[in-house]
Parts: structure tokens; sequence; C-alpha cells
């Protein structure tokens, strides 16, 4: 597999910090059939950010657009984690040693197990590093 | 030709000031003798004729505000028998009744003799072909420009407003040097003819825009000028005053009231105090020679002020900045007058955010608080939240370095502000007070 195969296209939303919203969000993609695999929101002062990882990007961007939203396609990284302590920061400290940057990170237990969804400022060496470390990334087509 | 009426235009301040104060007295005693309004106002604010014994006196004269002129509608102001109008213009009032303008013959001499002046200050001369894409009837755009454009020889095409690629076809195939309509039907007019494949500086003669009867701004001049490859002009006057009847000179910054025509003034719109050159404040004016409805210290409700220092063409007759907004929209915040059209101003420069807003004003302990909400661009949306508060941090420090007022930011979604035809409510304000 070519690194370019463990680059996930992430949809990232931008919402207000109001009541329904999400839910207009969620609703959005349930009428598209489009399956929600990973969800994250990050929040500041009166706005948030919904980044979520799902079966079809494009027709969810597509809707989301239609429906006025903000929508950015965003390269993320999927790390499979071992159910253990100190995962993450092995993780972590590993990319930081070779001086990539974790722009954020958050993570789901899926059927597969706990996942980590890396934004990082270099994704290539990224995935180089953590390949070459003996960790599992999860390919794009996991993702589908 | 520079100059249309020398006489006027280069006439010295020394006797401008004389001149200016002979025609002052003279519309005092008008109004005293003719206008059983103004009369009546004169005498409830204590001032006789006799009071004024200097052009500063003019302080001494009552104002005459927009509900006078619909409270008596629709001809109960004029000052001159029916038989002495050749014209009446309309104008549609946002709310109540419209207000109706009657001209006698000199009045429509005059409003053509400014405008004669402000084209040829602008260098437009015979020759020119001069496109008038205002409105004609009722409204005063079309008509008032098509006569000053014929009296300084230009050849006019009144192409009034609509059918623009016809608009743009006449403008390519007869030539016309200069265009006189609104900022936004201008810049509509360069996307249809780009669709058309012709740009206006390249493809035709157009060298100038002169543009107004719409609020817009010196970012919108830059768009305009480096976008079309022309030069934009601002122009000046409402049709209490006869109509757009003020223009920018070459120099491109405020536009010359002719003061043998009008007396200008900037006042505070609370304490009605007069304010000094280069202050903002709420534009008064003066028509001194205005006979079927005159107008004295008539407060027009537009945000302004008077330039300080001379223009570079010589001329001595003061400047006014921009219209930057309506008195009505003023908010006080902390003691600071705030116009939203400073805001809109700012998010016209920043490139992260739309030219939507809205402002929420409210009362936090004794302390006004200000929200400005604004929406994010597409471009500029990034799913890094720290980049998103960079933005708000951004909008928020050039807000508070124009405004002198610290506000609060807030990021909304692109398309959630409410849109406005016409008459913008950006404001609420939920200080009880
Ligand atoms: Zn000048």
């Amino acid at each position: 597999m070519t690194p370019d195969e463990f680059i996930i296209r992430q949809i990232s939303v931008f919402s207000e910090n109001r009541p329904g919203r999400l839910a207009a969000i969620a609703h959005a993609l349930e009428e598209e059939r489009v399956n929600i695999f990973a969800f994250s929101i990050a929040e500041a002062s009166g706005f948030g950010v919904v980044r979520a990882l799902v079966d079809k990007p494009e027709k969810a961007h597509a809707r989301l657009t239609e429906d006025g939203f903000n929508v950015a396609f965003t390269d993320v990284i999927a790390v499979r984690m071992r159910d253990e302590p100190g995962g993450l920061y092995e993780v972590a400290s590993m990319l930081g040693d070779t001086g990539i940057n974790i722009e954020y990170s958050y993570a789901y237990s899926g059927p597969a197990g706990a996942v980590l969804i890396l934004r990082v400022d270099r994704p290539a060496e990224a995935i180089e590093r953590i390949l070459s470390a003996g960790k599992e990334l999860l390919s794009a087509a996991a993702f589908r | 030709m520079s100059h249309w009426n020398p006489r006027f235009e280069e006439m010295p301040a020394p006797e401008l000031d004389r001149l200016q104060y002979r025609l002052l007295k003279t519309l005092a005693y008008r109004l005293y003798a003719f206008s059983p309004f103004y009369h009546a106002r004169m005498r409830e604010s204590g001032v006789h004729p006799d009071d004024i014994r200097s052009l500063e006196d003019v302080q001494k004269l009552p104002f005459m505000f927009k509900g006078d002129l619909r409270d008596n509608y629709p001809d109960r102001l004029f000052t001159v028998p029916h038989e002495e109008l050749v014209r009446y213009h309309v104008s549609s009032g946002t709310t109540g009744k419209p207000t109706v303008v009657g001209y006698t013959e000199k009045d429509i001499e005059l409003w053509t003799e400014s405008l004669a002046r402000a084209l040829t200050s602008i260098g437009l001369t015979r020759g020119d072909v001069i496109q008038v894409s205002y409105g004609y009837g009722l409204f005063t755009g079309g008509l008032g420009l098509h006569y000053g454009a014929e009296r300084i020889g230009a050849t006019v095409l009144p192409t009034s407003v609509g059918n623009t690629e016809r608009q743009i076809e006449l403008m390519q195939d007869l030539g016309a040097t200069a265009i006189c309509c609104t900022p936004s039907y201008l810049l509509h007019i360069g996307e249809v003819a780009e669709r058309m494949g012709i740009h206006l500086g390249r493809d035709t003669s157009l060298r100038a825009g002169i543009l107004g009867a719409e609020p817009w701004t010196e970012e919108m001049r830059r768009h305009v000028q480096d976008w079309l490859g022309i030069r934009a002009y601002d122009i000046y006057g409402t049709s209490e005053l006869s109509g757009p009847m003020f223009t920018e000179c070459a120099d491109q910054r405020g536009v010359h009231i002719w003061r043998d025509l009008a007396l200008v003034e900037v006042i505070d719109p609370e304490t009605g105090e007069s304010l000094a050159p280069g202050e903002r404040g709420e534009l008064v004016l003066t028509m001194l020679q205005k006979e079927a409805l005159p107008i004295c210290r008539y407060r027009i409700g537009d945000v302004s002020s008077v330039k300080d220092g001379e223009c570079s063409c010589g001329r001595a007759h003061p400047r006014i900045e921009r219209i930057t907004g309506r008195v009505d929209d003023m908010l006080i915040i902390r003691g600071i007058n705030v116009f939203p059209s400073q805001i809109e101003h700012v998010l016209l420069g920043l490139s992260e955010v739309g030219e939507h807003f809205q402002i929420e004003v409210d009362r936090k302990g004794a302390l006004d608080d200000m929200l400005v909400r604004v929406e994010v661009r597409k471009e500029a949306f990034s799913d890094k939240i720290a980049d998103l508060m960079a933005i708000q941090r951004r909008v928020a420090d050039r807000l508070k370095s124009v405004l002198n007022v610290a506000v609060r930011v807030e990021l909304v979604e692109p398309g959630s502000l409410p849109r406005f035809e016409g008459k913008a409510k950006r404001v609420i304000d939920k200080r009880v007070l």
C-alpha cells in the first residue's frame, strides 16, 4: 500500500453553538444515507467545529453545503490503538520526536476496537513514521 | 477647461464669506416673510432675521427635519405660487408619505449650474459622451445629470436603468466616456460586460464613473478603479436639496459644496452643536438660493464631516467626506458614537469574513456591551479552532481601533445573518434605559 491510501478525507463543519445545529447536521446526513463512523466537536466561545468520518464524504459535503453550512475536507490519519494505557502517549511522543505537530486528535471505538484520529501538519511523513514503528493505520478504504 | 464658472469657483475664501453671509441674511428675511412654517419656527426659537449679523449666526436659526416635509405633504412648505413651478420630483419614503419637491425655473437653473461646475471639475467637457444610467422620472438622479451634462456641451446618452446588455452595447458603440449610476449598478455592468467578453477599461472609451445615490466605501472605489480601469467619483445630493448636485473634483478627496449655493454644517446629532472640520456628525445643509421649496438648516440625517484643509484643486469651497451612514443608526456605546457603517467599512477590509453583520447591544452591570456577529467566509474556514479564534481576534482588534470601543465578536455560519433589501436592520438593542 502507498502512504496515500492511509490519508482519510474527514469532513469539517463550522457550527454555531446553538441548539439544533448538531441535529441539523445529523439529520441531513441521515437523509442522504451517509454513515458516520467517527464524530467529534471542538468548541470555542460561540462557535464550534464538527468533525466527522463518513462513508460518503463527497455526498455529505455537497448536502451540507447546499444546506448552507461552511464545510471543508480535511486530511486525517487513523491509528488503531491497542486497548491499553499509554497508547495515545506513545503515538504522540513518537511523532513529536520527529518534529511532526499534532494539530488535534480524537478517539472513537468501533467494531474493530479503539481508533485514534489525528490531524498532523505533515501527514505523509507521519504515516511513514507510524508504519515503520510497527503500528497499524486504517486505510481510507476502511471507511467506505 | 478646468473651471466652468471661474468667478465663483476661484473666489477667495474671504470674499466667499461675505457672499455667503449676504445670501444667508437674504434667505432669513425671505423665509420670515414668505414661509408661514419657518416663520412660526423662528418665532418659537426667538430668532428674528435681524439677529443674523455674521455667518456664524446661522447657528441661531432653527432646524428643519425630514418629518417637516412629510407633515406638510404635498406642498405646504412651498413659498412660490404654483404657476411659478416648472417641475415636480417625488421621492418615495421608506415610511409614510413621500416627499414632493417643486422647482422654479431658477431652481432647475442652479441645480444644472452646480452639476456643470462639478462635471467640469472632474475633467469632463464638450466632446465627452456621458451615459446617464440613473433612473429618469420622479427620481432626481437621471434628469439632474442629464441637464448638467448637456449644459457643459457633452453628449448625453440617457440610458436610464435596466437592460444592461443594451447599455453596454451602446456604451461601446457610441463611445461613452463617463457613466453616472449607483456603485452597485456599475459593478453589475462590469460583471455583465465581462460575461459578454468586454472589459470596460480596455474595450470601451469609458474613463470615469460618477457614483452615488447609495452608500459606498473607499474599498469599493479601489475595487472599481482596479478592476474596471476607470476613475470613480462620489456624487452627493438628496431630492430636498434639488437632487444629486455636488461631486468630487479630479482630486477625489471629498465632495465640494459650492458656497454660493449651499451652506454646510456638521453637528452633534445629540446636542445640535456645531462640530469642527474633521469631526464626524450629522450633515446640515442650507440651500441659499433655492426658491420653491426653501431648505434652511435641514437635518438630512446623513453622517459625514467637513474635510480639514484646502483642496489641491485650489477651490475654496468646502469638501465633505463620503457619507458614512445614517444618524438614525447611530449607537452610543459607553459614551462613544458608533455608526454601523463604520463596522461595515472594517469588515469590507477583512477577507476572512463576509460583509453582513449584526450588532447586539446589552448592558452588563453598568457597562454597555456590544457584540458583533460576522459570517466566516468559506475560503477562510479552517477546522482548527485556533485559526478561527485568530480570525475572531483580528476582527475584534480592527473594530476596536476604528470604533475606539471594545467589541466582542461572534463568528457565525455563512448565510445565517439576515439579508436586507432596502433599509438594513442590523442592530438589536437590548438595553433598558
Ligand atoms: Zn478640489
